[in-house]
């Protein structure tokens, strides 16, 4: 790993515009920092601005939203003073993002050869139309899909979640991006096929050499598969923990998650409630 | 394959089925609404001064004195053979009435249709990307207007300004009577027949008559398409599949047009169907404002005459039309959305 941080956050506010005319902080200050290749996890609540966050790297936040920061650079260009144009060929580019439902994240009129090919029209224009449909089926034996060729010609709604999140990933890996953001990557899928959609997704990531961003709510995933784990709360980073030192959780917030984890060994005595106290909110209020 | 072949043409078969009890159920509506409306076909042949005597024998000719059912078989089997009955009032079969009339309405929606689709959807595009901007203010206010203002009101401003004052486009009728004549009629549309004959100076004769109600209908069909095509793509802009789209790094343009509205259009196409459908018989009024001697014309006059078989062979034109073009648009449902394909095969 490099010293050289690939994304460097500083101070980064976001909110969205009340009903009463004032301003709801969805993210209040969040800095943080990802050195190259190096895999980070993002775990919070729904509503705590983790996905809010990684958006705005990405730049495509909602549109009535508003957005400050002292800094936000990705591998030394600074988002804040780029162009839409120049952001837009960083997405798809040099940084990507996969979405939770492949069943909406996926545009249900065009076949799956199309929405992959179509990554890499935008990125190589100058590619024929046989070499771009080879490569897009590479991406796809790529994420484990067999009969590849059979599945480019098939329409979004003829393929499992699990398919279809793979495809999602052939779809933003076919670039390879030095960042990628999976936000609830597995969330929408069976439980039997999370651990395989996440290894593949892992895969790729760690043979290309990409800069990972988990985001979910679940812990335990999120330690298994990243080095660094950040924990939101309320718009805020509460706390950052290595993914192998969990048990030295310090802030009650990410104690009462741990505590909240079911285990084989346990009484079966019920699971202590999460507590949430108002002081948490506040930048004082951190341990 | 046999087994696909079954499946279409039980598809086929269900489809013609379906077509067939519409269409009767058409027949029944049209012949009920001819025996309830309050106006004697016998005394609009013979006039109020005949005799007795003649009234009777007409009222035997025409089948009157029969059951009400063999009355409608009559009907329904005159149809089915191409037989509308007479028109009283031209005294020609009131099938090759229509037949005359019907080119001269379609050439008139269709242009007007044109003009709907092609201004209205980029309208409705621009409306809603630009949701709650200046674009989207301009399309409402436009549509507004559309759906407010009564046609034969704009239709007669327009003729007083645009042809009275001005003198930019030429009044009612198809041509000048100047240019009537020249061309031999073989497609029913004037502007057809006369660029075939090469005779332009007929065919922008043509158009200088044509454009006025061809504009006035489009803005009606324009604000309808134009305010649809805005909700539905509200609708598609804020799905997932178009943050993907962003994601993936595709232009604003791929992804408004490429992504949102090739979604957008499934739903359009009926909304174009029905428009066209409501301009192919809500004509009347242009129709009757600018002398077009079309459908809508013929039925309205039909109508001030009495002449019920006119009438009814002219709604049912017009219902037929109707059915064919939601057969129509069902059909391109299957064609634009993968997801309807599977349903119908």
């Amino acid at each position: 790993m490099s010293d050289k941080p690939l994304v460097d956050v500083e101070n980064l506010h976001i909110a969205f515009p009340r009903e009463d005319g004032g301003w709801h902080e969805a993210v209040r200050g969040v800095s943080f920092s990802l050195l190259a290749r190096e895999k980070l996890g993002i775990v919070g609540e729904s509503g705590s601005g983790k996905s809010l966050s990684s958006r705005a790297l990405l730049g495509v936040l909602p549109e009535h939203a508003r957005m400050s920061a002292d800094r936000l650079r990705f591998d030394g260009i600074d988002l804040l003073q780029a162009s839409p144009r120049e952001r837009r060929k960083l997405r798809g580019g040099r940084m990507s993002m996969i979405l939770q439902d492949p069943k909406f994240s996926l545009n249900p009129v065009l076949k799956v050869g199309r929405q992959i090919m179509e990554a890499f029209r935008i990125g190589y224009p100058a590619l024929s139309g046989a070499e771009t449909r080879r490569r897009a089926i590479d991406m796809l034996e790529a994420v484990h899909i067999r009969s590849p060729e059979r599945v480019m010609d098939l329409y979004p709604h003829q393929i499992s979640g699990g398919m279809g999140q793979r495809v999602m990933i052939a779809m933003m890996m076919a670039r390879e991006p030095e960042l990628l953001v999976a936000d609830e990557p597995t969330s929408a899928l069976d439980v039997t096929v999370r651990t395989q959609v996440l290894s593949i997704m892992d895969e790729l990531v760690t043979r290309r050499g990409a800069g990972l961003i988990l985001i979910s709510h679940d812990l335990k995933l999120v330690s298994r598969f990243c080095n660094r784990v950040l924990v939101m709360y309320a718009g805020r980073i509460v706390e950052s923990l290595r993914a192998d030192e969990m048990h030295n959780a310090r802030h009650p917030y990410t104690r009462g998650l741990l505590a909240c984890l079911p285990s084989i060994q346990s009484t079966g005595d019920p699971l202590p409630v999460l507590q949430r106290e108002a002081g948490w909110a506040n930048p004082e209020g951190q341990p | 394959m046999i087994l696909r072949l079954l499946t279409y043409s039980r598809h086929a078969g269900a489809w013609a089925a379906t077509v067939a009890i519409t269409l009767f159920g058409l027949a029944v509506l049209t012949f009920v609404i001819g025996r309830v409306v309050p106006i004697d076909p016998v005394l609009a042949i013979v006039g109020d001064k005949a005799s007795p005597d003649v009234y009777q024998r007409v009222f035997i000719e025409l089948g009157r004195d029969k059951p009400l059912y063999v009355q409608f078989a009559t009907y329904v089997s005159g149809l089915l053979h191409g037989d509308f009955g007479q028109s009283f009032v031209t005294s020609r079969p009131v099938l090759s009435d229509l037949l005359d009339f019907f080119p001269a309405t379609l050439e008139l929606s269709t242009i007007g249709l044109l003009i709907g689709m092609v201004l209205g959807i980029p309208a409705g595009v621009a409306a809603a990307y630009w949701h709650e901007k200046w674009p989207d203010h301009l399309v409402r206010l436009i549509a507004l207007v559309g759906y407010s203002v009564p046609v034969f009101w704009l239709g007669l401003v327009g003729l007083f300004f645009l042809y009275f004052k001005l003198d930019w486009v030429s009044g009612p009728g198809q041509l000048d009577v100047f240019y009537q004549g020249i061309v031999e009629n073989r497609t029913g549309s004037i502007l057809i027949d006369s660029a075939l004959a090469g005779e332009w100076e007929v065919f922008w004769n043509a158009m200088s008559h044509i454009i006025l109600p061809a504009l006035l209908l489009g803005y009606y069909s324009l604000a309808y398409i134009g305010r649809m095509t805005r909700s539905m793509m509200l609708d598609q802009l804020n799905r997932e599949y178009v943050l993907t789209a962003r994601l993936k790094g595709a232009s604003e343009f791929e992804v408004v047009v490429g992504h949102a509205l090739r979604n957008a259009a499934i739903p359009l196409v009926t909304i174009v169907a029905l428009s066209y459908g409501s301009l192919l018989e809500g004509s009347v009024l242009v129709e009757t404002i600018f002398s077009w001697p079309g459908i809508g014309n013929y039925l309205a006059s039909s109508l001030f005459r009495a002449d019920m078989n006119a009438v009814l062979g002219g709604t049912l034109v017009v219902g037929a039309v109707f059915v064919f073009l939601n057969m129509l648009s069902d059909a391109l449902y299957g064609v634009l959305d993968p997801r309807a394909r599977e349903h119908l095969s």
